[in-house]
């Protein structure tokens, strides 16, 4: 085995890669090379570290210097200053581990966006190379797998998992250890399978994303274990087609364990045997449906059946299946590993262990988060995510995304679990954190949901089919200013009817976001209806642009950038907007140098 | 209903080998069909109805059952898709930091609305689901690349790189 003085971890996560890790990596390579330390710093592309905003970002050890949106053009430097020198280049490091005054960086965990977080299913994300099984091994992989296998019985395993209080993070929270005791105890003489879940369809979410990126043995190992404790010997793994880098690690990971032995026959020398397979979705939201996917698998149109019966006893090709998302996959190597006491010993009464939260929208350190349950929304959004830039103020935190709820700022200080975000109108969902600012229209935002779920709808019932569709039509109405105050109403009946009939979960959440936002935000609706107005300045057929006398200077520029002439007025006197003529299309407002015309 | 373009299927003696050698690859597989469409888009670009018959007659599926299985899922395609492929996300990440703007622009710009391709064959239109990238939020794709943090007035200088 080589030893290096120096590892330098790249992020290789889908973020960073878009913002151009890869050139980073080449330029690195070069770079060594042409200072003869290639043989001694070693460069490992990692998965996500979390904090997408501020890629490429590359950590050297043994110091730990933490560099932010580094440019290819950055590296000769960091090269000969640092890793030649010594030095480390403090101009390039993420500014919040510069430590006032002194030379000394602060360790990341010290940083506010890590300081409260705790890893666990996002452990190896950011450290180790995915695409290599002995990293894995190295930190303590597969050693789950051949405790399982070596001393457990299956029956013990799954009283492992089920002591955990583990409940399932792909979005509803069932309790992880009964759904493996249901399908333990089904009839497999005709087979049985496991199945994971990796359709994240969720706009806006990118977890399952990351684990599978960062550490894809561990869903491996955790679907081997879980294989043994109900009884399956094949599994599959249903994973998006729009997440190309997440499915060739998946498929260097599977590879490289059948060649160690860890699928296939007889594993750990045991009477063991387990296979993986992957299947790719291709586009539709409906397919993260736990019967979707599975009518998917079998190769036809992704639509849901009736339950019951449950997966667990007729899932794939009618055989008991045992189906989990990738998060939840990602806890079962550690809590065999630590002993469901030390799980149940994080979170919440009823929620225990800790929830990878996709932070986007209008925040500061967009990125991925995993705090324990029952951190409050507050301490995610401010502390953690640094709040929201630009000095706006906070509107609402969406969760759940189409089904779930848009909560507002008077509920921050909510502690988030499964059954606490449900009480006020929204869910956990499978994780997807997207922060509202005052610019952003409620209205607006339960129409774009609603356009997602009448895109997505597969259309076999006719309460999600019709039902969406109709509720998307008001939503058009009043966001067009054609809205009547029954409307609001009519929604509102519609909203509860679709829930109650709706054949799966698709078309029974779908009604959450309009819900949620009528709750909350129901003087938006109202302002929509009656005064023909958008508060946020978003909905462009309700727009009214105005100057504001006391801030304009009369310089004219709005006029001269006005397409069809609708500004007037004298130099060094305040102009005016032709309300007749005006075509709402905004320049006047961006030109204006004194932010003297408003849209609201 | 907008009017159809048929566009003359031109494929190949080479494509239609490879095809059959992924028919035959996947051909004892449980639920081969979906993957097979996978492979055959990245082999002919789309969704043809002469790829459509020869993937029927060698898994013994029906027509009409491909047919229902491509439209039930939006990332295969009946039609060819341009040169270069221009993805906007319109997850909510991106949504709500301006993506239907950078929409607008480029369909004003090019001319053609989503699911569309320019005449010449250059560019294609997609809205897409969340890619994932929502740190970098908005975001569009143009085939393998990734342009981030945009701005509508972005749009012309980078379609111009093209």
């Amino acid at each position: 085995m080589d030893f290096a003085r120096a590892h330098i971890l790249v992020c290789g996560g889908t973020g960073c890669t878009s913002s151009g890790s890869q050139k980073i990596i080449d330029t690195l390579h070069e770079e060594l090379a042409a200072h003869g330390l290639d043989k001694e710093i070693k460069v490992i592309r990692t998965g996500c570290f979390g904090l997408c905003a501020l890629g490429p970002i590359m950590v050297v050890y043994p110091e730990g210097a933490f560099y932010s949106m580094v440019k290819p053009e950055d590296i000769k430097e960091i090269v000969e200053e640092h890793l030649l020198k010594g030095r480390i280049v403090t101009r390039l490091l993420y500014e919040e581990t510069v430590s006032d005054g002194s030379a000394e960086t602060k360790s990341l965990n010290d940083v506010d966006f890590y300081k409260k977080q705790m890893r666990i299913a996002l452990r190896n994300c950011g450290v180790i190379d995915p695409e290599n099984i002995e990293e894995y091994i190295g930190v303590d992989g597969y050693a789950a797998l051949g405790k399982v296998l070596t001393s457990m019985t299956p029956e013990e395993v799954i009283e492992v998992v089920k002591a955990s209080g583990l409940r399932g993070r792909g979005g509803a929270g069932f309790p992880t250890g009964m759904k493996w005791m249901f399908t333990a105890r089904a009839d497999g003489s005709n087979g049985k399978y496991v199945a994971c879940n990796a359709d994240e369809g969720d706009p806006g979410a990118f977890m399952d994303r990351s684990v599978l990126e960062g550490d894809p043995h561990a869903i491996i190992e955790a679907m081997a274990i879980a294989a043994y404790a109900v009884g399956a010997d094949q599994g599959y793994i249903y994973i998006r087609a729009e997440y190309p880098i997440a499915v060739s690690r998946l498929r260097i990971a599977i590879d490289q364990a059948r060649e160690y032995g860890l699928l296939g026959k007889n594993i750990f020398g045991t009477d063991f045997c387990f296979d993986l397979d992957i299947r790719l979705g291709a586009g539709a939201f409906v397919c993260g449906e736990e019967t979707a996917l599975m009518t998917s698998i079998e190769g036809h149109r992704g639509e849901p059946r009736p339950r019951p019966p449950f997966p667990a006893n007729k899932g794939l090709w009618q055989k008991p299946t045992l189906l989990n998302n990738v998060e939840t996959y990602a806890n079962i190597p550690q809590i065999i590993n630590n002993g469901a006491e030390w799980f149940n010993k994080i979170g919440t009464e009823k929620s225990k262990g800790t929830k990878v939260f996709a932070l986007g929208g209008k925040i500061k350190n967009t990125g991925l988060v995993e705090v324990p349950m029952g951190t409050t929304l507050r301490e995610i959004v401010e502390e953690i995510g640094g709040g929201i830039p630009n000095g706006k103020k906070f509107k609402a935190a969406q969760t759940g995304g189409p089904s779930g709820g848009c909560i507002p700022a008077e509920l921050l200080d909510i502690e988030i679990d499964y059954d606490s975000l449900m009480s006020i109108g929204s869910m956990m969902g499978s994780g997807g954190l997207i922060v509202m600012d005052e610019d952003t229209c409620m209205v607006d935002i339960a129409k774009f949901f609603l356009e997602f779920t009448v895109d997505e709808s597969c259309g076999k019932c006719s309460p999600c089919r019709i039902g969406t569709k109709r509720m998307l039509e008001i939503l058009e109405k009043i966001t067009s200013g054609r809205g009547e105050m029954e409307d609001i109403d009519r929604l509102e009946e519609l909203a509860e009817n679709i829930k109650q009939s709706a054949l799966c979960g698709l078309g029974q959440t779908a009604p959450n976001p309009v819900l949620s936002t009528l709750r909350y935000f129901r003087n938006e609706y109202i302002a929509h209806v009656r005064d023909k107005r958008c508060p946020a300045g978003v909905c462009k057929a309700l727009m009214a642009y105005t100057i504001d006398p006391e801030k304009c200077k009369g310089c004219s520029i709005c006029a001269k950038q006005c397409p069809v002439g609708a500004i007037s007025g004298e130099i060094k006197s305040p102009f005016v907007i032709d309300r007749e003529k005006c075509i709402k299309c905004g320049v006047c407002m961006e030109k204006c140098p004194f932010k003297a015309i408003s849209n609201k | 209903m907008k009017e159809q373009v048929y566009v003359a299927f031109s494929g190949t003696k080479e494509q239609e080998a490879e095809l059959r050698k992924v028919i035959e690859k996947y051909k004892n597989t449980d639920g081969a069909l979906i993957p097979v469409l996978h492979e055959a888009q990245d082999i002919y670009g789309y969704l043809p109805e002469e790829v459509q018959q020869i993937i029927s007659d060698e898994l013994h599926i029906p027509m009409a059952e491909i047919y229902g299985v491509i439209t039930f899922y939006t990332q295969f395609s009946l039609k060819p898709k341009g040169k270069y492929k221009i993805s906007v996300c319109l997850g909510t990440a991106c949504y709500v930091k301006g993506s239907g703007n950078i929409l607008d622009r480029i369909k004003a710009k090019l001319g053609i609305s989503e699911t569309e391709c320019t005449e010449d064959g250059k560019f294609s239109l997609d809205a897409t689901r969340c890619i994932g990238a929502c740190g970098l939020a908005p975001v569009m794709t143009i085939n393998d690349d990734v342009y981030g943090k945009l701005m509508p007035e972005d749009v012309d200088d980078i379609l111009a790189k093209y």
